[in-house]
């Protein structure tokens, strides 16, 4: 059989629903936008020298990766996972793998989508990448933001896959509360009290933040603690899920 | 037990499930204990049983969801489990609830699961036959529950399997989506596929079983045709006529009526039951004269609606011998099964 068309029809399956949950919009689209617009325009976050807006953008970038990869894959999962669609699948031809792989490719779908919004948006409100090389820039965030997809996804699924769908829901909302106030996406990781600012920089958010912060904001390379937690986060979180998912 | 009731054979072929001393254990708890049966190409096969008798089980160590704790299983001479990617693509699975995405209208989720196999079904045609054009774009979560299950079905049978199991496709189906899967599954058996299915509904198990499985307590208190259970022991020594009518008839008058040997009970309000012992000669002789030797059971059922007609009695359901219900409830209780408890149908 051709491998690649339950792949195909398996993405474009995913995507629909994915575009047409109006609740995961507004988590990966809305939410986002507003907080870019609000924050870059209201200045109630000091965020150091330079313009507001080029700190926002590369946190609110950060922010949508994780909204993505983390929320909206591991609850749309859960409630697959409860409401036996997963179990049912066990007994298609359509395989672990390629399930797997039509998710992680409709997540970045929908990142590439994320990005087409807030980039422009970041633009209209004077966004201003910094003085680096720019195809290095890109590059750095590009793989910042893909290690960052694998340790998203990875903790979205480990939460899915030993929950319940209606606490896995729960989880994953407290989970993005609390990284979105110490991932240094809204408020700088230089505003934490020093305890939580170390706890913080353990963790694949303000790692990711870190990275899109220095290459899409200040220009600076990334800091090399920034490249080890995210690749960390990457291979252990997708690990922990494998090794505890539950399928029924 | 006959000797069809053990092979699966039926002349149809070699067995395609073989399903040998099969354990199932849950922590301390033995849900399915040496339960053995077969099943060939072109043959129904209903598996019945009360809540928590082992059904579910059973089938799920058939669809490799479930290891056996011992004993041995083979699907199309495959391991469920060891052998599970190259037996997906040849058995269809439909599962107690669920299994469908709840976005998905119809329409999608068959062209999606149509597309995991090399040679599906047409969808469209799929959702002719299980009459589910009219909602095709509705998301499956805002379909009735005879909607879903049919829809299950489909997808079940989308990628043309040899081996269709089904755990309870009529539960909380209605009449018309009870007709569209006793329809599916015969035709599904035309072409020569072998299906199971788990049911509590006993006229449904009638209608479309080529044998019984009558589980308990996790093991097996019978197993055969519908016609060899409904006979069961009694049609050797007795023939019996079952019918409906107004509660509170004259059994005495009936009796005497009908001639010597004849019980007459009232089973539970309006339904009665009809009973002479074969031997024992009947005073008007009438119906022991119709067959020329001993009773016959259609001579019992004349004389019992001619009483009823002569006294102007509306009556329903004049049955000769056992309703595969009144069987199958025969054999629980004589398997000495642990009541109808209720609890998850594991």
């Amino acid at each position: 059989m051709n491998g690649l068309r339950p792949l195909t029809a398996q993405v474009g399956a995913e995507t629909y629903m994915t575009l047409r949950r109006g609740e995961t919009l507004l988590l990966t689209v809305g939410i986002p936008v507003a907080f870019l617009v609000f924050f870059s325009t209201s200045r109630v976050v000091p965020t150091g020298p330079g313009p507001a807006v080029s700190f926002f953008v590369p946190g609110i970038l950060a922010l949508a990766v994780m909204s993505t990869a983390m929320v909206s894959l591991g609850i749309s999962t859960g409630f697959e996972r409860g409401y036996g669609v997963l179990k049912r699948l066990g007994s298609t031809p359509l395989g672990r793998p390629r399930l797997l792989g039509a998710k992680v490719t409709t997540v970045f779908f929908v990142e590439v989508l994320q990005a087409a919004v807030l980039v422009p948006v970041g633009y209209a409100l004077g966004w201003q990448p910094g003085h680096g090389h720019v195809a290095a820039a890109a590059f750095d965030a590009l793989a910042a933001a893909l290690l960052a997809t694998l340790a998203f996804g990875g903790v979205g699924l480990l939460l899915a896959g030993v929950l319940r769908a209606e606490v896995n829901l729960a989880a994953a909302n407290g989970l993005y509360l609390v990284l979105l106030l110490l991932g240094g996406m809204i408020v700088p990781l230089s505003k934490l009290p020093g305890v939580l600012a170390y706890i913080a920089r353990a963790l694949p958010a303000a790692a990711l933040s870190d990275a899109l912060h220095a290459s899409l904001g200040t220009g600076d390379p990334v800091p090399a603690a920034a490249w080890v937690t995210l690749g960390a986060w990457a291979v252990g979180a997708p690990l922990a899920a494998a090794l505890t998912f539950r399928w029924e | 037990m006959s000797a069809d009731g053990i092979s699966g054979f039926d002349g149809r072929g070699a067995p395609v499930v073989q399903c040998q001393d099969l354990v199932v254990r849950y922590g301390p708890r033995t849900a399915v204990d040496h339960v053995s049966f077969t099943a060939a190409r072109g043959e129904v096969l209903c598996i019945l049983g009360p809540n928590g008798a082992g059904k579910t089980s059973t089938v799920e160590c058939l669809e490799g969801y479930r290891r056996p704790a011992s004993g041995m299983v083979r699907v199309l001479g495959l391991d469920p489990v060891r052998e599970h990617r190259s037996l997906v693509a040849r058995i269809g699975v439909m599962l107690q609830r669920g299994g469908v995405y709840p976005m998905l209208p119809p329409a999608r989720a068959l062209r999606l699961f149509a597309s995991y196999y090399a040679d599906p079904e047409d969808p469209e045609e799929l959702l002719e036959l299980v009459r589910l054009r009219p909602v095709a774009r509705t998301p499956w979560r805002h379909l009735s529950g005879g909607e879903q299950a049919r829809l299950s079905l489909a997808l079940a049978l989308v990628g043309r399997p040899e081996v269709l199991l089904l755990d309870e496709p009529t539960a909380g189906v209605d009449p018309e989506g009870r007709l569209a899967v006793r329809e599916v599954v015969r035709a599904a058996r035309e072409r020569g596929a072998c299906v199971l299915l788990t049911t509590h509904e006993l006229t449904e198990a009638e209608r479309v079983a080529d044998r019984v499985l009558v589980l308990s307590g996790g093991a097996v208190a019978a197993l055969g045709t519908p016609a060899s259970l409904t006979a069961g022991p009694v049609a050797e020594e007795a023939v019996e006529v079952a019918f409906g009518g107004p509660p509170g008839l004259d059994l005495r008058e009936l009796e005497l009526a009908i001639g010597g040997g004849t019980t007459v009970t009232e089973e539970e309000p309006g339904r009665y039951r009809v009973r002479i012992a074969l031997g024992v000669a009947t005073a008007s002789g009438s119906v022991a004269s119709a067959g020329g030797h001993g009773l016959a059971p259609g001579a019992l059922a004349a004389s019992v609606a001619t009483w009823l007609a002569q006294r102007g009695i509306a009556f329903s359901e004049l049955r000769i011998g056992r309703s595969l219900e009144e069987a199958y409830l025969e054999v629980l209780r004589a398997h000495g099964a642990p009541g109808d408890a209720e609890g998850s149908d594991r």
